[in-house]
């Protein structure tokens, strides 16, 4: 059994550090992992996506359509076009945070609304707003690490294990905010 | 001990095992983290060289001189550095040199799809191709043992999703750490026509000996698994193909693609009914294979575009159909990649749309300038080409269009191959003008050093290209410096520069927001003053967007760049702490 993440947000929001916590967390638990990112140009500012995909043994790094058991979602138009990854019985993790895409500043798109609803109609959607709890964390940069948490409260991994792999990862200076930015994750 | 390593970082772990001494690139998406990942290694040299073609020399200099050496970029850099390694497969190597290159397949930041595995039969250097970091770790010391025990460069193809997925891998010690003995042996070295008739005859024993090795290498492997139908595939299709199919068909796996393995495959195919090679971009190995005699099937059903996924594969073998997907009921707007707020390029592009220039465009993070609403580029082809190829339009069109046109190229793009398109103009009579984008970083691809920004790739000081003085000795009379983010004044000298008839080079300068050291401040906000002429949403600022038809600024994106108070008619647009 194989278990696949998809990890979607806007470029510079951090799901590149998002993925590889995730990563190395699982490792912790004895499984094989693979994990893909996207480097170079969509980081600028456009859709980006990762895939994590842990098991006994892993073979293709990323996800098809219909394939994720869960989706992590950083912003809400993008959680949506991620919607078809969604597996049937898969679960939707979303900040309802709206970044205005180009197309919708220069006015040639709208940017729809009301998609947590449209989404919850056809998934199963844990919704939050992780901008404040971040903000509320001490820190708006930690969206990523809140929603980190949120995610560890959906798994079979236990919450220690996830606590070291961010001890591992963030730089001493920002360690605390980020494990307090977990915590309220962990607890929404 | 395991690690969850990238397969760039594995690439690099298997160069330090492999007792490499230099590393020498130029970065390149998806093949950039290789190189950065050699700097944890104190032991090894590493630099970023001003292009592909000059680190590929400098690592065939190390080999020759008996140091392991490897030179890593993206697809597009084979093609510039083409030239030494088709000589360097004749003169071959003293200590092991292998040329790692990483393809794009599904263009996730490229300018074109090449199949670099084509490389490997026009220069006669073998091939290897990794699936996973484990691999990429193992593959690129085999491909230093081989290359020292054939006497050749040796090719290790990567692509995007080897490189840029993370797996678990190993860790070994470091081994073959000394230099070799460097004797002078100018039949080897020297290739002149008279040496290199002779070094000819050794490139071809070599290679029937390494076909030998192809024939029998453990990375060229079956996985029988009884059934009728047989899959040719390496790389990342192996991933895919297993994921579709399991073990509902067996594998040929070639992890050595040059030369090819024909015996083997010869003997693999004879076991089942059917055949699928299963290759992304173009036919190499099916082409092989029929070339052999086998009956495939290949690229009827498998598409030449992109990237494959296991559901692909899965319908193109079993044609079983793709269940309806779950999505909204509305088309969603895209999400395309777009300039930084502060990027410093957005005033240069402002300015060039306000007076309606044809852009001849370069590569790098400012060919985002050809998107709405700055929508400025008129062309992008390769690294250098905005100078020469403007050099050409003026030629084609006469004065009179030239003085409506501009290049525009990144300051790492420059000094990769601007200077020789600028040297052409000047001999050649020209009066262009190119305008240095000199944001001091090559900003594309994360943010490397290079001869411009007066620090090595371990962020040593050192001596600092300058472009004034460049420009002057190459008889460019008229260098001028400005900041794009005054727009008043850029406005003017590019309208000054432009309207002479010889050439000019306007250096835009001010740092990429994104440096550390660069520390813009609190944030922009809208006044009462404003009249709602939305001349600042011409600037395509992520942060600054309608709302009930009332222009607003997005502090969580703003960064208090300024830009856009320098832009507003009305002084309408205060910065705030
Ligand atoms: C031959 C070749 N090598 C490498 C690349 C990858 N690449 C694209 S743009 C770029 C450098 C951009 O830096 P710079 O010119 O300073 O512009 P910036 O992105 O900073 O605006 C690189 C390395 C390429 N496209 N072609």
């Amino acid at each position: 059994m194989t278990k696949s993440i998809m990890i979607v947000g806007v470029g510079g929001q951090g799901t590149l550090l998002a993925s590889r916590i995730l990563g190395n967390t699982v490792i912790r638990e004895g499984y094989d992992v693979k994990v893909s990112e996207v480097h170079g140009m969509s980081q600028r500012g456009g859709s980006v996506v990762t895939y994590v995909k842990y098991g006994d043994k892993v073979y293709s790094p990323t996800i098809d359509k219909g394939q994720a058991d869960l989706i992590l979602a950083f912003e809400i138009l993008e959680a949506a076009r991620a919607l078809p990854y969604l597996s049937k019985n898969g679960t939707m993790i979303a900040n309802t945070q709206q970044i205005n895409p180009m197309p919708v500043i220069t006015g040639a798109a709208t940017y729809p609304e009301k998609l947590d609803e449209k989404i919850e109609k056809k998934a199963n959607l844990v919704k939050l707003d992780a901008l404040s709890i971040a903000k509320q964390a001490g820190n708006i940069k930690t969206v990523n690490v809140v929603l980190i948490g949120v995610l560890a409260k959906n798994s079979e991994i236990p919450y220690e294990k996830w606590v070291e792999t961010i001890k591992e990862t963030v730089p001493e200076k920002f360690l605390e905010v980020n494990l307090k930015a977990f915590e309220l994750g962990y607890n929404v | 001990m395991k690690k969850l390593l990238l397969g760039n970082a594995a690439v690099a772990r298997g160069a330090y095992e492999a007792g490499v001494r230099v590393v020498a690139s130029y970065p390149g998406t998806p093949s950039t983290e290789i190189t950065e990942s050699i700097v944890q290694y104190p032991e090894i040299y590493a630099e970023w060289s001003p292009n592909e073609k000059v680190a590929a020399e400098v690592a065939i200099g190390a080999s020759i001189a008996g140091a392991r050496s490897m030179p890593c970029m993206k697809h597009v850099g084979l093609n510039v550095m083409a030239d030494p390694v088709f000589t360097a497969a004749y003169t071959g190597v003293n200590a092991g040199l292998v040329f790692c290159v990483a393809d794009d397949p599904g263009m996730h930041s490229s300018q074109n799809e090449q199949d670099s595995r084509h490389y490997a039969e026009a220069s006669k250097i073998p091939m290897l191709e990794p699936s996973d970091s484990g691999e990429c770790k193992e593959f690129t010391k085999l491909a230093f043992e081989l290359s020292e025990k054939y006497d050749t460069p040796v090719f290790l193809r990567l692509s995007t999703r080897i490189s840029h997925s993370q797996s678990l891998v190993e860790l070994n010690e470091r081994e073959n750490d000394e230099l070799k003995p460097y004797e002078k042996n100018a039949a080897k070295y020297v290739m002149m026509p008279g040496n290199a008739i002779k070094r000819h005859v050794e490139v071809e024993k070599r290679l029937a000996a390494l076909k030998e090795f192809s024939e029998t290498t453990e990375i060229n492997k079956a996985e029988i698994n009884g059934s009728d139908i047989g899959v040719i595939c390496g790389g990342t299709t192996y991933l895919y193909a297993h994921e579709a199919l399991g073990d509902s068909v067996s594998y040929f796996k070639i992890g050595m693609i040059y030369p090819f393995p024909d015996k083997a495959i010869v003997e693999f195919c004879k076991k089942f009914k059917t055949v699928y090679v299963i290759e992304e971009l173009d036919p190499v190995i099916e082409t092989q294979c029929k070339a052999l005699g086998i009956e495939v099937i290949g690229k009827e059903r498998f598409t030449l575009l992109g990237e494959y996924t296991p559901t692909l594969i899965k319908k193109a073998v079993s044609g079983e159909e793709i269940p309806k997907e779950n999505a909204l009921d509305e088309l969603l707007p895209a999400r395309p990649p777009v300039m930084c707020a502060g990027c410093p390029h957005r005033g240069t592009f402002y300015v060039l749309k306000k007076l309606g220039l044809t852009v001849s465009g370069d590569i790098g993070c400012y060919t985002l300038g050809a998107v709405p609403p700055l929508s400025s580029l008129d062309t992008t082809i390769c690294m250098g080409a905005s100078v020469s190829a403007a050099h050409g339009m003026a030629k084609a069109r006469g004065p009179k269009f030239n003085k409506k046109l501009v290049s525009v190229i990144g300051d790492s793009t420059f000094m990769h191959s601007g200077i020789t398109g600028l040297t052409d103009i000047v001999y050649n009579k020209g009066a262009n003008t190119v305008i240095i984008l000199d944001n001091s970083i090559t900003g594309m691809t994360g943010h490397q050093e290079n001869p411009t920004t007066g620090y090595t790739i371990r962020g040593e000081e050192t001596k600092q290209v300058n472009l004034i003085a460049l420009c002057k000795s190459l008889g460019v009379e008229h260098v001028v410096v400005a900041d794009p983010f005054d727009v008043k004044n850029f406005e003017k000298v590019v309208k000054e520069e432009t309207e002479r008839e010889e050439p000019s080079v306007i250096i835009a300068q001010r740092p990429c927001a994104l440096l550390k050291r660069v520390k813009y401040s609190g944030h922009c906000v809208i006044t009462d003053a404003c009249k709602n002429c939305k001349m600042c949403m011409k600037l395509g600022c992520p942060a600054i967007s309608v709302k009930d038809d009332k222009v607003v600024i997005d502090n969580t994106q703003c960064n208090g760049c300024g830009l856009c108070v320098n832009v507003c008619p009305f002084g309408a647009i205060k910065k705030e702490d």
